[in-house]
């Protein structure tokens, strides 16, 4: 434990230029999928933490490799301080017990043969988080109730469940290590409308009453907005922007965060027909070979030369968010060696920058 | 004036299973025009995807049955012979489903199965279905469409996959487009994409749409009327500004205030609808809803079938009680959303006492 427990700006899950490569074709076709490339975001201790994009674009990965369920190619993961790369084998498995993920599909992630009451105890079982089989009843039974179920219920099978009860089933299980971070990668997109608020009033209520700090990783950005304090928006493998949960609605930073808010339908029909689109032409590029520079380029509406040249860092753009976007000055790694900036170009971005200060 | 383009009355689907007989669609009527958009929305087991499917008897019966009148255009769907019916499907009534990549054929090239039909139901030569693809593919915006023409379905990105079956699915010009969760498995800006374009399909070719969703946003985009429907039953009709500005059914109100909005900012928990919905194996007595509804307040809700009543010029309501006014306003998105500065929070200041379902947890 860090001395400054619960104070604004202390990071429980720090990522620093995480990538992570798959490795795809043999011999001359060999090349990687950079599914994630170049991640770096932070999640503070009680805090959510909004994880949006469209699908494809690394988000889920990005969760993966903060629990190490996937070996990041490069970059580090710090947990509460600690790199998480040094851990001994022994240390990572101790770690595993306080960090830990809600997959999307409840029909996938818990094992059709298995009593629900055994999948749940199984975490007590392997970090040793009991005394005997009657603290061990009586921890599932607890946990089943704290998520909504009746204790009842732990010698039936998942098949007896619907989808909500399914995906509270895989929160007692995650919630059983005691963790203090968890991943939601995807938790209510499987669930209808009426179960998914189910499903995030109670997420929020374990929140408050246990002190969790959450990833919530998901592609509906209003589902996003409700739950998170700040959100990052990825794109190619990418965050490019990241604020508080306000802010991104309010005053976007990024053109394709703009673009995407611009897309997503709100039931309010006058609304819906006053809305202008930021249209985006063409398909996601292939993260086997995306673009020089930005990644966004390709489909941009505020394109310029150098988005070509410079792959843009995330830098703080006004108080409180930062964007990965050269309109807010060219900074960033250059993509060619030879990146000499001429007169010329010095004025486009200025004028750029001087463009989008008042709007 | 013309007559409606499709009239469905009473339309009745089950499903004889082994536990029991499953009532999935119930007592459907509704009325289509020329032109018009008409979403159906519900959560998965409604009866939503079902009731389309057996407007022209796309279930296999048995199991399933079909009762009640399908009128499209005078004839009706439900009597006509198979024989018959074959020259309805796709050439009156065309159909495009959820997932493009099962409704696509994998093993043949996207520009055969755009021509299938085409070549079944026109009496066009191979060459001139060819041009026709090219330019249907094209509409859909498929760039280089007479290049793509044998390419196959994993050639494709997903928003492209979904333009080739709306190109199929318009093929042979169909008078009715039924859009069965079109858009779900797109990402959100290509779901836009593909909401515009078959809105200006719709307009050039004046064609009516059936627009199935669970996705109330995408409803509020593009239909004329919605209709809610839950355990079969079509719960609430009405216009659509009316039905999010005014909804009056408790489930109507209670998915709406149970959706996260883009740009609700106060940070309140959302209000939950409790419990699941029924099977449709056993259906509870008296209204559908009761067991979930927190307005329920009415003996009647237990023991007797609420009516489909007309309560205001083309706004119908299946409930024996109406949301009262505060409670509809609170619930509408548009009072939720960030208000553009302060005069909007005035005008709903009446003192119209605490909402039943408002004060709750």
């Amino acid at each position: 434990m860090t001395a400054e427990v619960g104070s604004e700006h202390d990071p429980l899950v720090k990522v620093e230029d995480l990538r992570v490569h798959f490795p795809i074709g043999r011999g001359r076709d060999k090349t990687a999928v950079r599914a994630v490339d170049g991640v770096s975001l932070e999640v503070h201790r009680g805090e959510t933490l909004g994880l949006v994009g469209e699908s494809g674009c690394g988000k889920s990965t990005t969760g993966l490799a903060l629990l190490r369920l996937v070996e990041p190619t490069a970059g580090t993961v710090t947990f509460d301080g600690v790199d998480l790369a040094t851990l001994s084998r022994r240390e990572l498995r101790r770690w595993r017990r306080r960090a830990a993920m809600i997959f999307q599909d409840p029909y996938a992630s818990l094992d059709p043969r298995v009593p629900v009451g055994e999948t749940v105890g199984e975490a007590l079982d392997i970090h040793d988080l009991h005394q005997g089989k009657r603290e061990r009843s009586a921890r599932i039974a607890e946990l089943l109730e704290r998520v909504g179920l009746h204790p009842d219920v732990v010698d039936r099978y998942p098949h007896e469940f619907s989808g909500g009860q399914r995906q509270r089933l895989g929160i007692a299980r995650a919630l059983a290590c005691e963790p203090e971070f968890l991943v939601c990668d995807e938790p209510i997109a499987a669930l209808d409308v009426s179960i998914q608020a189910q499903v995030m009033n109670l997420l929020a209520e374990l929140q408050s009453e246990l002190g969790l700090t959450y990833l919530f990783i998901a592609h509906d950005l209003a589902a996003v907005q409700h739950v998170s304090d700040r959100i990052a928006v990825m794109y190619l493998g990418r965050v490019v922007e990241l604020a508080d949960r306000t802010r991104i609605y309010r005053d976007p930073q990024h053109p394709y965060t703009r673009a995407l808010l611009s897309a997503i339908p709100v039931p309010d029909p006058p609304r819906e027909r006053r809305r202008v689109r930021v249209p985006l032409p063409g398909d996601v590029p292939s993260p086997t070979d995306p673009p020089s520079g930005c990644r966004f380029r390709t489909r941009c509406p505020e394109v310029f030369e150098a988005c070509g040249r410079i792959l843009p860092a995330l830098q703080q753009v006004g108080a409180g968010g930062r964007a990965a976007c050269l309109l807010h000055g060219e900074l960033g790694d250059p993509v060619e060696r030879s990146p000499h900036p001429d007169a010329g170009r010095g004025t486009t971005t200025g004028s750029h920058v001087a463009e989008i200060d008042p709007g | 004036m013309s007559g409606p383009l499709l009239s469905v009355r009473d339309l009745n689907v089950r499903f004889g299973t082994k536990r029991g007989t499953a009532q999935v669609v119930r007592g459907m009527s509704y009325d289509l025009h020329e032109g018009e958009t008409l979403a159906i929305v519900g959560e998965s087991g409604s009866g939503k995807s079902v009731s389309t499917l057996a407007l022209t008897r796309l279930i296999p019966t048995p199991p399933g049955r079909i009762e009640g009148q399908v009128l499209l255009d005078g004839d009706d769907l439900v009597t006509m012979p198979e024989k018959q019916l074959l020259q309805v499907r796709g050439t009156r009534v065309g159909y495009v489903f959820q997932d493009p990549m099962t409704s696509l054929n994998p093993v043949h090239p996207i520009g055969r199965q755009v021509t299938e039909g085409m070549r079944f139901h026109l009496d066009v030569s191979e060459h001139e279905a060819r041009d026709r693809a090219v330019d249907l593919l094209r509409q859909v915006g498929i760039p280089g469409a007479e290049k793509r023409l044998d390419d196959y379905p994993h050639q494709f990105s997903g928003g492209m996959r979904q333009r080739v079956v709306i190109a199929i699915g318009l093929a042979c010009d169909p008078k009715i487009l039924i859009a069965d969760e079109m858009t779900t498995a797109l990402d959100v800006t290509t779901q836009a994409q593909i909401t515009d374009l078959v809105q200006h399909l719709q307009e050039e070719r004046r064609m009516a749409v059936i627009w199935i969703t669970h996705d109330l946003g995408v409803v509020a985009g593009i239909a004329d009327r919605v209709m809610v429907m839950y355990a079969g039953q079509v719960i609430e009709e009405a216009s659509v500004d009316r039905l999010f500005a005014e909804p009056r059914h408790p489930y109507t109100v209670g998915l709406l205030m149970s959706l996260p909005v883009l740009g609700d900012l106060r940070g309140e928990a959302l209000t939950a609808i409790p419990g699941l919905p029924p099977s449709p194996t056993d259906l509870p007595d008296g209204c559908s809803f009761h067991p979930r509804c927190s307005f329920r307040d009415d003996e009647r809700c237990l023991t007797e079938q609420p009516p489909l009543r007309e309560i205001a010029p083309g706004h119908h309501v299946r409930s024996f009680y109406e949301v009262d006014d505060a409670t509809a306003r609170a619930a509408s998105a548009a009072q939720r959303i960030e208000v553009e500065p302060p005069e909007a929070s005035n005008d709903d200041g009446s003192p119209d006492a605490g909402p039943p379902g408002g004060g709750r947890p």
